[in-house]
């Protein structure tokens, strides 16, 4: 499967570019552009180490999700000729109907075996979209088209594209809304008590599995959200997806399974890590440097930076 | 009940040996065939980790891939010419993934349960990345072409078939044997309760790390017959996640575990979607239905085809007492007992 495009607007690394631009400038710039595009698989991830702390499941179609997302806004855009972000009033709700309606349908179903049928279930969830997208938009390579994507801002010597500051904005925007959610309303306390202790939430009387499906429904719609950027940022076609879900599985691993500021700096330090060393060294090294770092943090804390060690289930 | 079952599997063998005979001049039937044994392998080998330590491998593709690079890289090398002579490099890229699968085991399987599924995944796409960026090893996405082997084009697909099934026979006799020693019950140990089974003098670490690499190295000759077999290998068909997926759907459809699911969830699986491929594999719709199929047999029969099928059949024996005359002698019930909890936990 082709690679999507790199995030990088404007320089392509390799040799040249370092005489040109220096190492210091280079390093800033990688950096920016990193923190930048890191917001738009903080959202993504956020959705997916959500759903895994409350429902207990790997979530495979998170990846599909983003690029039907992306999808959405490409159709409300080329047909309906609606702004990208004011699209996001249709696509959000729809993503999070969408995504309480697999929840009901077959995430509850799975009672043996929870965690591993649930990459089984969802992969096939992501075939399915992944098969109706291809039928209906077929495998080309689609893009989103809007004034702030051609449009630039010079920024110290460099120029970027509006779209990553307007995502940035976005991101900042709907994580504050998501922290705010989890850690300051009885929503939010009832969806942590039943992270911790499922038995033990239903104990005291929350409704666990009303719980479950409104946290998959957020993460479907925070998946919408990233498509969005996702696809005003890179050219996507479904197979996308593939490429996507494995860098949301390395980040929510990077930042310790369940863990919401985990997802959040796992996402800036992947896309940090690859930037730069897409813009010192080469694009197509710049993952395999953080899947190399990602082994090495494994070996001396298994639990990823922000996890728990797994205690003993029973 | 013993004659029945060795008569069946003896009638399974001649069927299988003489199946692509009865079929060969249409080699779009023989494709598959030889498509599903090699799968039907490689998720022997798979399970031998998997299925019996509970811990789900989603990387197993990276020793496909050592395993596919191996023979390509080896028939290159020593200018081997198509024929028979490149089967006789299986058991070196079973080798050579086994021996990556020490170091690389090593390091995923300090993670736990779900947390050791997604560190697969990852080690998975560093391989593919290599795959893409060692030019001087791999020749990169221009991929490196096999010896074409010099048969007759309608009869070219029988000493593939043939090949594969003794392998497929060599799997079964080794997973088989696992299951039934010492060795296999720690394994299975580690799957229903690590810590307890570590208390009970089960030593974890070398027990899935060997379990990890046996598996590794069967996966890998699988790698190498499907890299002659297609011809050409590329990074992205090898090391490919989709392989896996289909490894662990064949398991997970014909019964995590056991032996004869990896028989019954190839059949099922790789016919199914070599047909759809054929037929909708222009519209992408062939993903779409075998996603739908995929979600309705994981939801009827959660647990599996082979192991659904048993707690049924135990179900049925133990509510008809006259049908079976000896249903109550002490080892049937405790196996009644056995299925019971199993079907609890």
């Amino acid at each position: 499967m082709p690679r999507p495009p790199s995030v990088l607007p404007d320089v392509r690394g390799g040799r040249g570019v370092l005489e040109r631009y220096g190492l210091v400038s280079l390093v800033i710039q990688g950096i920016v552009l990193g923190v930048l595009t890191g917001g738009i698989y903080a959202l993504m991830a956020s959705g997916l180490t959500l759903i895994f702390g409350v429902l207990e499941i790997i979530n495979v179609a998170q990846g599909i999700l983003v690029v039907l997302g992306a999808y959405l806004s490409f159709v409300l855009e080329r047909f309906l000729h609606i702004d990208l972000f004011l699209g996001l009033l249709v696509t959000l709700p729809l993503m999070f109907g969408l995504g309480v309606l697999l929840e009901w349908a077959f995430i509850r179903r799975l009672t043996w075996e929870r965690i591993t049928l649930s990459i089984l279930v969802t992969y096939a969830i992501a075939l399915v979209i992944e098969g109706i997208l291809g039928f209906f938009f077929t495998t080309n390579y689609q893009e989103l088209r809007s004034w702030y994507i051609d449009a630039t801002v010079n920024f110290g010597g460099f120029y970027i594209s509006y779209v990553y500051i307007f995502s940035f904005l976005l991101s900042i925007v709907l994580l504050a809304a998501l922290f705010w959610l989890v850690y300051r309303t009885s929503f939010g306390r009832k969806l942590r008590a039943s992270m911790q202790n499922r038995t033990a939430a239903s104990l005291i009387g929350i409704n666990v599995s009303r719980i479950q499906s409104i946290t998959y429904g957020i993460g479907t719609a925070l998946a919408a959200a990233g498509g969005m950027a996702f696809g005003a940022t890179n050219a996507f076609n479904p197979a996308s997806s593939y490429d996507l879900i494995s860098r949301l599985l390395v980040i929510i691993v990077l930042g310790g399974l369940g863990s919401l500021s985990g997802a959040l700096i796992g996402s800036i330090v992947m896309v940090v890590i690859g930037d730069v060393v897409a813009l010192l060294w080469s694009p197509v090294w710049s993952s395999t440097v953080f899947f190399v770092l990602l082994a090495v943090l494994l070996v001396f804390r298994p639990q990823g930076l922000f996890g728990r060690l797994e205690g003993r289930k029973q | 009940m013993k004659i029945l079952r060795r008569g069946g599997l003896l009638a399974l063998l001649v069927l299988m040996l003489v199946f692509p005979v009865l079929l060969s001049p249409n080699t779009a039937v023989t494709d598959i065939a030889v498509y599903t044994l090699i799968y039907a392998m490689g998720a022997t080998g798979w399970n031998i980790f998997s299925g019996y330590t509970g811990y789900i491998s989603i990387g197993h593709t990276v020793y496909f891939g050592f395993g596919a690079y191996t023979m390509a890289l080896a028939c290159q090398y020593w200018n081997i010419p198509g024929g028979y002579l490149p089967f006789l490099l299986l058991p070196l890229a079973g080798l050579v993934a086994g021996v990556f699968a020490i170091p690389l085991g090593a390091l995923v399987l300090r993670t736990r349960k779900y947390a050791f599924s997604i560190t697969t995944i990852a080690v998975l796409f560093i391989f593919q990345l290599l795959g893409f960026n060692l030019t001087g090893i791999t020749n990169g996405s221009r991929g490196i072409f096999l010896p074409s082997p010099p048969w007759d084009p309608n009869l070219s697909d029988l000493p593939f078939y043939y090949v594969a099934f003794i392998l497929l026979v060599i799997a079964l006799f080794v997973s088989w044997r696992i299951r039934h020693s010492k060795y296999g019950l720690g394994l299975l140990a580690i799957r229903d309760d690590e810590d307890r089974a570590f208390g009970l003098g089960v030593k974890p670490g070398p027990y899935k790390l060997s379990a990890y690499v046996i598996s590794a190295i069967f996966v890998g000759m699988a790698g190498a017959m499907f890299a002659y077999f297609i011809g050409t290998i590329f990074p992205q068909f090898v090391f490919d996640p989709v392989v896996d997926v289909n490894l662990t759907t064949i398991m997970f459809l014909g019964g995590l575990g056991t032996l004869s699911g990896s028989l019954i969830g190839a059949v099922l699986v790789v016919p199914l979607q070599q047909w759809l491929t054929l037929l909708l594999g222009a519209s992408s719709l062939n993903l779409a239905l075998f996603g739908s199929v995929l979600l309705v047999v994981l939801l009827v029969l959660p647990k599996g085809i082979v192991n659904s099928l048993k707690t049924r059949w135990i179900a049925w024996k133990a509510s008809h007492p006259k049908a079976e005359a000896r249903v109550n002698d002490a080892a049937s019930q405790e196996r009644a007992v056995l299925a019971e909890r199993r079907e609890v936990l």
